[in-house]
């Protein structure tokens, strides 16, 4: 009982601050919401204690295999967590300027990593179901956060609606598996499939909506027509929130169901993945030159990075799996300084979110454009940042599998991409600022962005660290 | 008359579920629509789910439909929450006129 406990612990320490701090919210006045503040990052940082004490090589499975607890959720966590924490410092001023700092945004946000950190160690399609909608629905809300604008709410109810279809499409694929295999464990799932169990019609014909649901989680083209509203029409720290943790939850999502479970089926799921990931990094790439706002040129980023990521997937072998997870850790850093930029220049009444906001930082504020050169080079692979070595780790998977074609494909895509990143890069140095307002900021979020731009580079130069945390995290859950 | 079997079932919940995201594409005109085409859907995998689940005679699958009938309430009250939000910001809920976002 003791060991079952242990492998939730981390979930029921956010379940209680959540609750904790819902109740004691309503006792603080306007004022002082900063106590709200302060005890949520208490509570994520005692959460963080908690993942790292527990933390354990050998994976436990607990509460007759719904729950797995293993150095895959352990290093997933650790990462959602500490990206919610930066999300909530860089984005405190931000949402002070527009009346968001209240306590709903603590509260729904502990919620929304609550379900991340039930997917990322989800043993069973029901608790990856919970884990999914938990987050979902609380995402929902926080688009909708700001309740006197237009944009917000569309996006919301466009997040809404495809979300739900999705998991619409994601439950008919696993009620498919289930009628095959007779189990929704994942574990009994892999055996039935690797034992060649099961109607094979029935099995092609879940796998077919449960990729599809899985597609539309991560964004991928055909699936990605959400991303770019959404990120486009939310508050930008919960484009910040959006774009960062719940990418951990999917690709937990993503290797727990297809390289556990659906195991025995790799062969088709392979052929899938590579028209997703083609169209992904051929549309994103392409559209994303179009664009003239900065968060819906991100979004189009997001399409076409995780159709990177998925290239390593579906590679299907341990340097394949460490590879796109290394990827998606990877983005999930430069993405939090991206947007930690974008909600630096804002200010009340001015949301920084134009390409064209961007021209002459480098007058305005040395530091902070040398930040986004940083953030801007790591996601176009330019080394030695850390999103070079994350796409060399990818092509590498891809490649040793012979995905050579599309390998060469994802390069081309890559410097097509490039275009746009620096393009940024140009106007921040070569430019004259437009707007000469000093960039104020607070200095615990200044701090940790320049550490987090730093991280980009110094994790570049020494990726065999986290490679290394990545590698035995896939190893000891998958092979 | 024969008793319904196994496959009649599922090809009903096919067409439920074929109706349903018909349903979510091709209407132009009420967000109302589309929240009913959800449900729709939801309960298209619940019949699927007992028709298995009293075809493979194991329970999980009727235990799961618990599940995706409580987080289905769930999903319409907040649905529901942001259609009126979309409702006071933009005054129509028509889906032509979710065009603000767009590029």
């Amino acid at each position: 009982m003791k060991t079952e406990l242990n492998a939730i612990l981390p979930e029921i320490a956010v379940l209680v601050s959540a609750c904790v701090i819902l109740i004691a919210d309503l006792f603080v006045p306007q004022a002082k919401r900063h106590v709200s503040f302060w005890l949520t990052q208490f509570a994520l940082l005692a959460t963080i204690w908690i993942v790292v004490a527990t933390a354990q090589v050998a994976p436990v499975r607990a509460f007759s295999g719904m729950v797995v607890d293993d150095m895959l959720s352990d290093v997933l966590k650790l990462f959602a967590l500490v990206a919610v924490s930066l999300m909530l410092f860089y984005s405190r001023a931000y949402l002070m300027a527009r009346g968001l700092f209240r306590g709903e945004m603590f509260v729904l946000t502990l919620f929304a990593l609550l379900g991340m950190m039930v997917m990322m160690s989800a043993g069973s399609f029901l608790t990856v179901y919970l884990g999914l909608e938990l987050m979902s629905l609380s995402l929902y809300a926080l688009v909708a956060m700001q309740r006197d604008s237009s944009a917000p709410s569309e996006a919301a109810m466009k997040y809404f609606v495809l979300g739900a279809l999705a998991s619409g499409m994601l439950l008919y694929g696993v009620s498919m598996i289930y009628g095959a295999t007779g189990s929704v464990d994942l574990d009994r799932v892999a055996e039935a499939t690797l034992g060649g169990q099961g109607n094979r019609t029935l099995l092609a014909f879940g796998l077919v909506f449960v990729v599809s649901g899985i597609a539309f989680k991560l964004g991928v083209v055909p699936y990605h027509m959400w991303v770019p509203d959404v990120y486009h029409g939310a508050p930008t720290a919960v484009t910040l929130l959006i774009g960062t943790a719940p990418k951990l939850a999917a690709f937990a999502f993503t290797l727990r169901v297809l390289a556990g479970a659906l195991k025995g089926l790799e062969f088709d799921w392979q052929g899938m993945l590579v028209v997703l990931a083609l169209l992904s990094m051929v549309l994103g790439n392409l559209v994303a030159i179009a664009q003239s706002n900065i968060k819906r040129m991100l979004a189009y980023s997001t399409i076409a990075n995780m159709g990177f990521m998925l290239m390593g997937f579906l590679a299907a072998d341990l340097n394949g799996y460490s590879a796109a997870l290394f990827y998606t850790v990877a983005y999930v850093l430069t993405s939090l300084a991206s947007f930690g930029v974008v909600l630096l220049l804002s200010r009340e009444g001015f949301e920084a979110d134009l390409i064209e906001d961007f021209r002459g930082l480098n007058r305005r504020s040395p530091w902070w454009a040398f930040i986004m050169l940083l953030v801007m080079f790591s996601l176009a692979g330019v080394p030695p940042t850390l999103g070079f070595y994350a796409k060399f780790a990818v092509l590498e998977a891809a490649v040793n599998q012979g995905f050579v074609w599309l390998a060469v494909v994802a390069v081309l895509t890559s410097v097509v991409g490039a275009f746009y990143y620096l393009r940024i890069v140009k106007l921040m140095y070569f430019d004259d600022p437009v707007d000469d307002s000093p960039i104020v900021a607070r200095g615990d979020a200044r701090a940790l962005l320049s550490a987090n731009g730093i991280a980009l580079l110094v994790l570049g130069i020494l990726p065999q660290y986290l490679m290394g945390l990545c590698t035995l995290a896939v190893t000891q859950s998958y092979f | 008359m024969a008793a319904p079997t196994l496959a009649h079932y599922l090809i009903l919940a096919a067409m439920l579920f074929a109706i349903s995201v018909v349903g979510i594409f091709l209407n132009r005109k009420n967000v109302l629509i589309l929240l009913m085409a959800i449900e729709l859907m939801l309960l298209a995998v619940n019949l699927n789910f007992v028709a298995f689940s009293h075809h493979l005679g194991d329970m999980t699958g009727q235990v799961f439909v618990f599940f995706i009938l409580t987080v289905a309430a769930a999903e319409s009250a907040i649905g529901l929450a942001i259609l009126v939000l979309l409702f006071r910001n933009v005054g129509s809920i028509d889906v032509e006129d979710l065009g603000q976002l767009k590029g």
